[in-house]
């Protein structure tokens, strides 16, 4: 087996070093009645590299790639140029098969990342501290939401309308095993995000205001309002944001009073991959509120010559020391997820990132104002980044599978989000970036008016 | 701000030389090159990335670009500026200071970065409980075929047959491999695994009314299993151990009652042994109306060998990056399927996948849920909920299959026979240096436990681990389990030769011989590394946690503190 260094002969020397009759003696205290005897019956057994990747690519073959379609699907995943030098870098065996960075005289190479990292995602959300990562956008919106139950010790959760669906679930997941409650609602079909009835909703037993910015449907909400209304209560904003290209034209929500500010950072560096892994970011405006934080934190300190270095700190929230604790009992984050993230925006840079959101935006516009040219559409948004939503008049999930037909991916449905709320089946969420030729955009607007037709 | 270099922080400017250093003008020494923060080598007005100056016009799936003059079109400005725009008003104005490299800049800095880390691809990384073995490059190649890596979660389940058959495909291994019932793909990483299992647990208790407030959990687990317990609402409580490693299995029974929601048990244990016991501890656990979660994080050791199934578990977390060879990367992204019993699988997450009789496998999600459970479970489903956005970490999932199609049923049987023959040959080969505190209750797994006993007054297993880096190995897992005093836990795994364990067994006696006569030179150890001892303390009591444009601050140096898995 091609992953097996050792030899019969290796493992014969080793049994008599050890002094064992043979490997059987070494799995002594496996009862006999539960130890298998042979390899599992009815499994193959091993394949060449040839052959397994011969498997692999025909699975493959079955999956229409994003490339090879007219292409449109974001809600909370974004198709975006990756340069190549990404894809490098993160396959450097160095960062590829290195451990989480506990021994830090051999681990500066990804700790220094992390800081590099922190800081970037600190000034990208408008924020003094951001962790070394979380899993993806849906698990850091609850662990945001339970610590903000813990700095506020309040449990109920306000949600808006406008958060991913797959947010809502994940948190109300949560909550309901943690005695939470997350107080949701529906979006409604409307321009702009009904910012007054969400603010209704907070009272004095609120512990935080979840909103997504850019929302759901595309739409732009006003944080700072929404922030003025929190904490003239006594809770904290949440700010969830899963396009972080978006940041690099529409200000940030730390800025705007955001207390903690999560979000998904696929968008940069780590592509679709079908929904995973994915990387969760989080930080918070008030540097008051670090020891709060689940997470790792890597920080900077200096080693015994004096020279700058870099170590994971604060673990005293973290479950390794903590135990039952702990600020979270998440332990495995998503680094090297977060060095592609990093490895982007550096090679963006302030002024990449705003010529790219700048493209997007521009590609979206044309895109949305084709699209209120076909019979039957009409755009929903009065204002959007790169993603926007279009009411079909009809079930868009029927529009979208007919497409697929035509080598068009459309959009995400509301249908497909939001199943069970037939008002909001006639929505299609359409998504467009860099990566969208104006090309595309006629192919779709095309292929739109013969459905619609 | 056009440059975010305003400390003036040079790589020489802080090196001040170890003892015996000869000092270079750079800081450099030969290969081994400092390196400054981007922030400090970086600017806002650089950027590595170029946009065409007209746009691009063709297809992804091969149009052209469009030639110059082709099509008359106003050439957005770099800032998008006198752009009509519709963001409402909240376009971001301020400069927020993300610094730009240009690519070849880049590309030497983190070139150089990665120079400063240890890698399983660089020598043997025995890390107990953690399961660092060699990562196969064809997993990555089949990773990044287009049809797995440039597929969208939400596009119509018609176009994703194969991801879909690829999760389906894994799960089944998975389920076969552990003899259990079902399996919940999504968590995405072996605590958020944990947390599935326990959430299933909670909720087949729920669903039969009893509310049970106790989970127990021996205090040599890993620390996520009693922080998942917590953050699931249960209280959590210790399972005694007999002196030979084990459960008490008298203890637990004695325990046991209708407030025992579950029990976490590690098998094999962090002290690298067998729970010998298993089944009747399961069996004790569900005659007291528990469930019984196994932490799957060592399962590398009984792959192909022993069914977890078989002796009675209810919930285990597979840990793809550790028994499954997907890599780390520095500290994730991990995946942590859960298999589950009989009873547990009605209660696992949305989203999962099904294969119907008819071949063709399903995403079950909410859209769906219902629907496809009347039909074909008889109604039978009472999922807990979801625990993320989408599908689960697929990427793992691609590398995760490719690597067990590789092994198949053979290999991977032999993967555990090999990781534990070379557990117990770094136990033998060296325990006559080091105690092994469990060295007489049989033979290990695949992990070699010893203590600090027998040191010379005042040395630690800090002191030995960081020497053992000046001899070009990452040290083991030190200080875990927390139930051996100075425990050092080493996991070789199966991918390491013959000739590399006997370097290492060498280098390790050595260091161990040094730490019994009380060489003063361990202490402070590592000497060749690119970093010194790290003043953990310093970053602790002020932290410095994102670029403030200040240099490194001054202090005098603290030992290091523990790592873990």
């Amino acid at each position: 087996m091609r992953y097996l260094p050792l030899t019969p002969d290796d493992r014969s020397a080793m049994l008599a070093t050890i002094g064992a009759a043979d490997i059987d003696a070494l799995f002594a205290d496996v009862p006999a009645e539960a130890r298998l005897t042979g390899p599992i019956a009815g499994l193959p057994l091993h394949q060449s590299e040839m052959a397994v990747e011969r498997h692999m690519r025909a699975l493959s073959k079955k999956n229409l790639s994003a490339a090879d379609a007219a292409f449109f699907c974001g809600a909370g995943a974004y198709r975006h140029h990756i340069p190549a030098s990404v894809d490098h870098i993160i396959q450097r065996g160095e960062f590829l098969t290195a451990y989480t960075p506990y021994q830090p005289e051999i681990a500066q190479g990804t700790l220094q990342m992390l800081f590099e990292f922190q800081s970037q995602v600190a000034r990208l959300y408008g924020c003094a501290v951001a962790n070394a990562s979380m899993y993806d956008g849906s698990t850091a919106c609850w662990e945001a939401i339970a610590m903000a139950g813990r700095i506020t010790r309040r449990k109920r959760a306000v949600v808006s309308g406008g958060l991913h669906p797959h947010y809502v679930e994940t948190s109300k997941t949560m909550a309901k095993f943690m005695g939470d409650e997350i107080a949701d609602a529906l979006p409604t079909l409307s321009g702009t995000p009904d910012n007054a009835a969400l603010v209704a909703r907070i009272d004095h037993q609120t512990s935080c205001v979840v909103v997504q910015y850019p929302d759901i449907l595309g739409r732009i909400p006003d944080l700072a309002e929404i922030a003025e209304a929190a904490h003239a209560k006594g809770a904290l904003l949440i700010a969830v944001n899963t396009e972080p290209v978006a940041l690099g034209a529409i200000e940030s929500p730390g800025e705007l009073g955001a207390d903690i500010v999560v979000g998904e950072g696929q968008a940069l560096g780590v592509g679709l991959q079908f929904g995973g892994p994915y990387l969760g970011l989080f930080a918070v405006r008030d540097p008051r509120h670090v020891r709060q934080m689940p997470g790792r934190l890597c920080g900077e300190t200096v080693d015994a010559d004096g020279k700058r270095g870099f170590v994971l700190t604060l673990s005293t929230r973290e479950q390794h020391i903590r135990r039952e604790k702990a600020t979270s009992n998440i332990c495995t984050n998503s680094g090297l997820c977060a060095l592609a993230f990093s490895v982007h925006l550096t090679l963006l840079g302030e002024k990449g990132l705003r010529r790219l959101a700048a493209e997007n935006h521009r590609l979206a516009c044309l895109a949305a104002d084709r699209l209120a040219e076909v019979p039957g559409v009409r755009v929903l948004n009065d204002i959007f980044f790169n993603e926007f939503t279009v009411l079909l008049g009809q079930d868009a999930r029927e529009a979208v599978r007919t497409l697929t037909d035509k080598k068009v991916l459309a959009g995400v449905s509301l249908g497909r989000l939001y199943p069970a709320h037939g008002a909001l089946h006639e929505g299609l969420v359409v998504a467009v970036t860099e990566t969208t030729s104006e090309n595309d955009i006629e192919t779709l607007a095309s292929a739109l008016e013969e459905v619609l037709a | 701000m056009s440059a975010p270099n305003a400390s003036g922080w040079k790589p020489g400017t802080l090196v001040s030389g170890g003892a015996g250093e000869t000092l270079t003008s750079t800081g450099n020494r030969a290969l081994m090159l400092e390196e400054p923060l981007i922030f400090e080598i970086g600017s806002t007005e650089t950027t590595g990335v170029d946009f065409s100056p007209l746009p691009f016009r063709g297809g992804d799936g091969g149009g052209a670009c469009s030639e110059i003059g082709d099509i008359p079109h106003p050439n957005p400005s770099p800032e998008g500026e006198g752009l009509a725009n519709r963001l409402g008003g909240f376009a971001r104005d301020a400069e927020f200071g993300l610094p730009g490299l240009s690519e070849p800049e880049a590309v030497r800095h983190y070139t150089r970065l990665s120079r400063q880390n240890y890698a399983i691809d660089l020598g043997l990384f025995p890390l107990g409980s953690c399961t660092m073995k060699h990562n196969p490059r064809l997993n990555e190649k089949v990773a990044r075929m287009p049809g797995f890596a440039d597929v969208h979660p939400l596009q119509p389940v018609d176009t994703v047959r194969g991801a879909l058959e690829v999760i389906n495909e894994l799960a089944f291994w998975l389920i076969d491999l552990t003899g259990m019932h079902g399996v919940a793909m999504t968590p995405k990483a072996g605590a958020h695994g944990e947390l599935c299992g326990i959430l299933c647990i909670r909720a087949a208790l729920e669903a039969r009314g009893d509310a049970r407030e106790v989970i127990l959990v021996p205090e040599s687990a890993h620390g996520t299993n009693p922080a998942t317990a917590a953050f699931a609402g249960y209280r959590v409580e210790d399972i005694p151990a007999t002196a030979e490693g084990r459960v008490d299995l008298e203890a637990l029974e004695a325990r046991l009652g209708p407030d025992v929601a579950a029990v976490m048990i590690t098998n094999p244990n962090t002290c690298g042994l067998f729970e010998r016991d298993m089944k009747a501890i399961s069996d004790a656990v569900h005659a007291a109306g528990g469930f019984v979660y196994c932490d799957g994080a060592n399962f590398n050791a009984i792959v192909g060998k022993v069914r977890p199934g078989d002796l009675g578990i209810d919930a285990m977390h597979i840990n793809l990056h550790k028994t499954f060879s997907t890599p780390h990367g520095g500290g994730g992204p991990g995946s942590g399927p859960v298999v589950l019993s009989e009873a547990l699988s009605p209660y696992g997450p949305l989203p999962y996948t099904a294969r119907t009789k008819d071949g063709v496998v399903h995403l079950i999600e909410e859209e769906s849920a219902e629907a496809f459970s009347n039909e074909h479970f008889g109604g039978k489903l009472a999922s807990f909920g979801r625990m993320s956005a989408f599908h689960g970490q697929m990427g793992m999932f691609t590398r995760a299959l490719t690597y067990i199609l590789s092994h198949g049923a053979d290999g991977l049987r032999q993967v555990a026979e090999d990781a534990v023959l070379n557990a117990n040959y770094i136990l033998r080969s060296l325990d006559d240096v080091l105690d092994a505190p469990f060295g007489a209750s049989g033979p290990c797994m695949h992990e070699a436990l010893f203590s600090d006993k027998g040191f010379a007054e005042g040395f630690s297993t800090l002191d030995l681990a960081k020497a053992l880096i000046d001899e070009g190995f990452h040290p083991m897992t030190m200080y875990f389990p927390l139930v051996v005093h100075g425990a050092m836990l080493v996991e070789p795994t199966e991918t390491e030769s013959k000739q590399g364990l006997d370097q290492f067994i060498a280098a390790l006696r050595t260091v161990a011989e040094r730490a019994r006569n009380g060489d003063e030179t361990l202490k402070t150890a590592p000497h060749h590394a690119p970093r010194r001892r790290l003043d953990e303390t310093l970053a602790a009591r002020k932290p410095i946690l994102a670029y403030e444009g200040s240099g490194a601050p001054p202090g005098k140096p603290q030992l290091s503190e523990q790592g873990g898995s």
